[in-house]
C-alpha cells in the first residue's frame, strides 16, 4: 500500500526481523485515530510479549505520535495509514503526545500505552 | 526618589533574592573588554514570557490585563533595563489568520508602553507553529538572529517555527557561523523558547534537534540560556552551559513530570497572579557574572479594566 510505512518500536520489540505479511496478518490489530485535539483510543491496552500492530490514522491535520520512553517519534499525515509494530517485554505505562503542533488545546492531546502482565 | 548612581547600587538596595552564579577567567575576559573598547559598567536586561495575548479561559480569568500589569511593572523599576527581550509566545494561537494578526498588532501597541529602548522579540510555538513563523515575521521581523551588547554576544535561535520542534539544519548551520569568529572564553548569551535539552518530553518540553545546538555551544566556555515555554523558573546545567527558564505572564504549569498532565495550575482567587512574573537579569562589568532576579507581579495594582486599554 502506498503511503504505509513498518516500523519497529526498538525498545520493545523482540521480533525484529520476521514482518512478513503472514505473520502481520494473524497479529492483533489497533487501530489509533487522531484528531485535533485527542488520541482514540486515549489509553492503548497491551501484554507483554503479544505482538501488536498500531494503525496511525489521522482525521483532519498533520499529527505526531511520540513516545519519548520508547524512543518513538512518528508523523502521522492525513489520508495516509503509518503502521506502527511493537512487541511489549515488559508491564509498563508509557506517555504518548502529539509531537506536531496542531493548535490551541494541541496541549491535551495526548494518551498512554498500559503494558500488562 | 533618590537618585542611585548605577545598577549595583539599585541591586545592593534591593538584595539578591535571585540565583548567582559565576566562572572563572573573569579577569581574562575584563582585559579583553578593554582592549576593545567596550563600556565596563554593569548593565541589566529584563526577560519576559509567554504573555500569550488572546487568551481566554478560567486559568487566568484577568488575562486582558495581566500583560498591561507587567508593562507598569517594568516602567516602575528605579532604572530602566538596557532592553527587554520576550521569550516567545507572544500571543496565544489561534486558527484564524486575520485573528493571530490581529492579536499580534494589540501585543505590539501595549509594549510600545515600555519605557525601555530597546525590545528583542522572538516566537512561541504559539505564534509560528501554525504558518511557519509567518505572521510573526510580518510583525515583528526574523525568528532567529543574533546582536551583540556590551561585549556580550546575544543569539535568538528559533525552535518553534517548525512545527515538530525542531530547530533545523540550516538554523543550526546559521549558528555554526555566527559562533564561529568568537573566542571559547567569549560571554554568550542564548535566548530561545524551547528548553534546548531534554527537560520533559513527555511533556513537549524538549527541542527535537537541542542536542545538536548544545554541541555547538560546548566549544564555548560561557554560554547561558534563558527561555521559556514552562511557565516556571527553572535552572538547569548541561556541561557549563546554564539553562534558565522563566514564569509566564499568563498562568503557570505545575513542575516538570509532578502530575499526570501539564494542566495550568488552577487560578486562585486569593492570590491572582501568584507565580506570573519577569526576570531581570544583571550582567556585572567582567560580562561574566549574571545576576537572576524574579519580579512577582503579584501584589502589583489590581486590574484595569480591560475596554480601558484598548483591547
Amino acid at each position: 500500500m502506498r503511503g504505509t510505512h513498518w516500523m519497529l518500536a526498538p525498545l520493545l520489540a523482540v521480533i525484529l526481523a520476521a514482518a512478513t505479511s503472514d505473520v502481520a496478518a494473524q497479529e492483533k490489530v489497533i487501530a489509533v485515530t487522531a484528531e485535533r485535539f485527542k488520541f482514540t483510543p486515549g489509553v492503548i491496552q497491551l501484554k507483554v510479549g503479544e505482538p501488536v500492530v498500531l494503525e496511525l490514522t489521522s482525521l483532519d491535520r498533520k499529527h505526531g505520535f511520540q513516545v519519548p520512553d520508547l524512543k518513538i517519534d512518528e508523523t502521522i499525515e492525513p489520508g495516509k495509514v503509518t503502521r506502527l509494530r511493537i512487541v511489549p517485554d515488559k508491564a509498563a505505562t508509557y506517555d504518548f503526545h502529539c509531537s506536531i503542533f496542531c493548535g490551541s488545546g494541541h496541549e491535551e492531546m495526548a494518551g498512554q500505552i498500559v503494558v500488562s502482565p | 526618589m533618590n537618585e542611585l548612581k548605577g545598577r549595583r547600587e539599585f541591586m545592593q538596595l534591593l538584595g539578591l533574592g535571585g540565583v548567582v552564579f559565576a566562572s572563572g577567567l573573569a579577569g581574562a575576559c575584563t582585559n579583553i573588554l578593554r582592549k576593545s573598547g567596550e563600556a565596563e559598567d554593569d548593565f541589566f536586561f529584563v526577560q519576559l514570557s509567554d504573555t500569550h495575548w488572546g487568551f481566554k479561559g478560567p486559568p487566568n480569568p484577568e488575562a486582558a490585563n495581566t500583560l498591561k500589569q507587567a508593562v507598569q511593572a517594568v516602567n516602575a523599576l528605579p532604572i530602566q533595563p538596557d532592553f527587554i527581550v520576550f521569550t516567545g509566545d507572544l500571543t496565544h494561537t489561534t486558527d484564524d489568520e486575520a485573528e493571530r494578526n490581529r492579536r499580534m498588532r494589540e501585543f505590539k501597541a501595549i509594549v510600545a508602553d515600555l519605557k525601555a529602548p530597546v525590545r528583542r522579540y522572538m516566537p512561541g510555538e504559539h505564534d509560528a507553529s501554525l504558518d511557519w513563523g509567518k505572521a510573526f515575521q510580518e510583525h515583528f521581523g526574523p525568528t532567529h538572529y543574533s546582536f551583540d551588547h556590551k561585549g556580550i554576544h546575544f543569539a535568538v535561535i528559533d525552535n518553534v517555527s517548525d512545527p515538530g520542534a525542531a530547530i533545523g539544519g540550516a538554523q543550526l548551520d546559521w549558528l555554526l557561523a555566527d559562533l564561529k569568529p568568537l573566542r571559547p572564553e567569549a560571554p554568550i548569551v542564548i535566548f530561545t523558547h524551547r528548553p534546548l535539552f531534554d527537560l520533559a518530553p513527555q511533556w513537549d518540553w524538549a527541542t527535537k534537534d537541542g542536542s545538536k545546538a548544545i554541541d555547538l555551544l560546548q566549544h564555548y566556555k560561557h554560554v547561558t540560556v534563558f527561555y521559556g515555554h514552562i511557565h516556571q523558573e527553572h535552572h538547569f546545567k548541561t556541561g557549563e552551559i546554564a539553562h534558565h527558564a522563566a514564569t509566564s505572564l499568563i498562568f503557570p504549569l505545575p513542575a516538570p513530570l509532578s502530575q499526570p498532565k501539564r494542566a495550568p495550575v488552577p487560578w486562585d482567587p486569593a492570590h491572582p497572579r501568584r507565580g506570573l512574573g519577569f526576570r531581570e537579569i544583571t550582567v556585572d562589568e567582567s560580562r561574566l557574572v549574571l545576576t537572576l532576579k524574579q519580579d512577582s507581579l503579584e501584589g502589583t495594582a489590581a486590574a484595569q479594566p480591560a475596554a480601558a486599554t484598548g483591547s
